[in-house]
């Protein structure tokens, strides 16, 4: 048992090794979509597609606080949590800086319906106060971040909790939902500018190529982040922990 | 009830600060930005003539304010944070305490 982690362990630094020499180190960027970055009709287009999973969002997120007043608390400390995130632009190794999403821990926590909401409201704080995504791109933001990310999480924790290894489930779920969420941000910005040559999928491998790449390091320290917050909550508060899990199983 | 591992904590704080720090160490002759000025280069690559439609209605005027204003959004979420897990701990501890009376 202890020789085969150790083998894991082994295996991980040397992936990570050929991750780092392949990489040639660019010129990128990688994060939201920016202000009118996106043509009118994608942008329609997302907010179509993201206005339902919000409006669900919202009743459960209503259902919860009603049924459960006393997870107030937990609910304001998952959003904080993505809030934090998102304002750390971390380097990463292709030269250039993207920040994690958070939205992990409370999908698994709340379900990814109400996560869809919290982010939702992070994205909204950027694009009005710091120029950071956009008003006519957040429905595609929220898309990426909001709704992809929490739900990646969410079945990538419900997928690997039966084998019981609960940190590794934590782990995977929030670096998963951060990767996700950004391959879907350079599938967007595909779909909107496919290449003149080779159309949808070359665009998307280049912009995956600057996306994805740089946020995997982000990503790796996004699921480490998240378990230690778990640590600390199954430490100080598992009895709610374990009520959220029950109510879940329920509904 | 669980004991925090105080050990695996500061493991995973080591970790990604050492995953923070590297790219910085390796990477030469990079500013790091993040900025959306690169991002305007890479969608003219692909698509040349296109032109944003739509301004953000309201913009940090340099770097020094939108720094200002990102470290107020991390300190406002770290402050709930604190707070939060806080106010498990001390209840847990409580709690603990009014059980070993009880018993």
């Amino acid at each position: 048992m202890k020789k085969k982690r150790m083998l894991s362990g082994i295996g991980v630094i040397l992936l990570f090794a050929l991750y780092f020499v392949w990489n040639e180190p660019q010129t990128a960027y990688a994060m939201h979509i920016m202000e009118g970055f996106l043509p009118v009709k994608w942008a329609v287009f997302w907010w179509i597609v993201f206005l339902p999973f919000f409006l669900l969002g919202l009743r459960s997120l209503t259902k919860l606080t009603k049924e459960k007043p006393e997870t107030k608390l937990l609910l304001g400390l998952a959003g904080a949590f993505t809030f934090v995130l998102s304002a750390l632009k971390i380097p990463s190794v292709t030269g250039s800086s993207s920040h994690p999403t958070g939205t992990g821990l409370g999908a698994v926590l709340f379900g990814p319906l109400v996560m869809t909401v919290l982010g939702t409201l992070v994205l909204l704080f950027q694009a009005l106060l710091l120029a950071h995504g956009g008003l006519t791109t957040l429905g595609a933001n929220a898309f990426s971040m909001a709704i992809v990310g929490p739900f990646v999480a969410y079945g990538v924790y419900r997928a690997i909790i039966p084998t019981g290894r609960q940190r590794l489930a934590i782990f995977l779920a929030a670096a998963l939902a951060d990767m996700a969420t950004y391959v879907v941000t350079s599938l967007q910005l595909a779909l909107a500018f496919p290449a003149a040559s080779g159309g949808i999928a070359a665009s998307f491998i280049k912009f995956a190529g600057i996306f994805a790449v740089t946020q995997v390091p982000l990503a790796i320290s996004e699921g480490l982040l998240t378990v230690l917050v778990w640590n600390w909550l199954v430490a100080y508060n598992g009895q709610e922990m374990a009520q959220l899990q029950s109510i879940k199983r329920g509904a | 009830m669980n004991k925090p591992k105080g050990w695996l904590n500061v493991l995973i704080v080591l970790a990604v600060v050492a995953l923070v720090v590297f790219p910085l160490i390796i990477v030469k002759d990079s500013e790091f930005g993040g900025a959306d000025g690169a991002a305007e280069e890479a969608i003219t690559e692909v698509a040349p003539g296109y032109e944003p439609w739509f301004q953000p209605l309201m913009e940090p005027p340099g770097g020094e304010t939108e720094s200002l204003l990102f470290a107020l959004q991390a300190a406002l979420g770290a402050g709930v944070i604190g707070y939060a897990i806080g106010y498990y701990k001390a209840r847990s501890t409580k709690r603990e305490r009014s059980d070993e009376h009880s018993a």
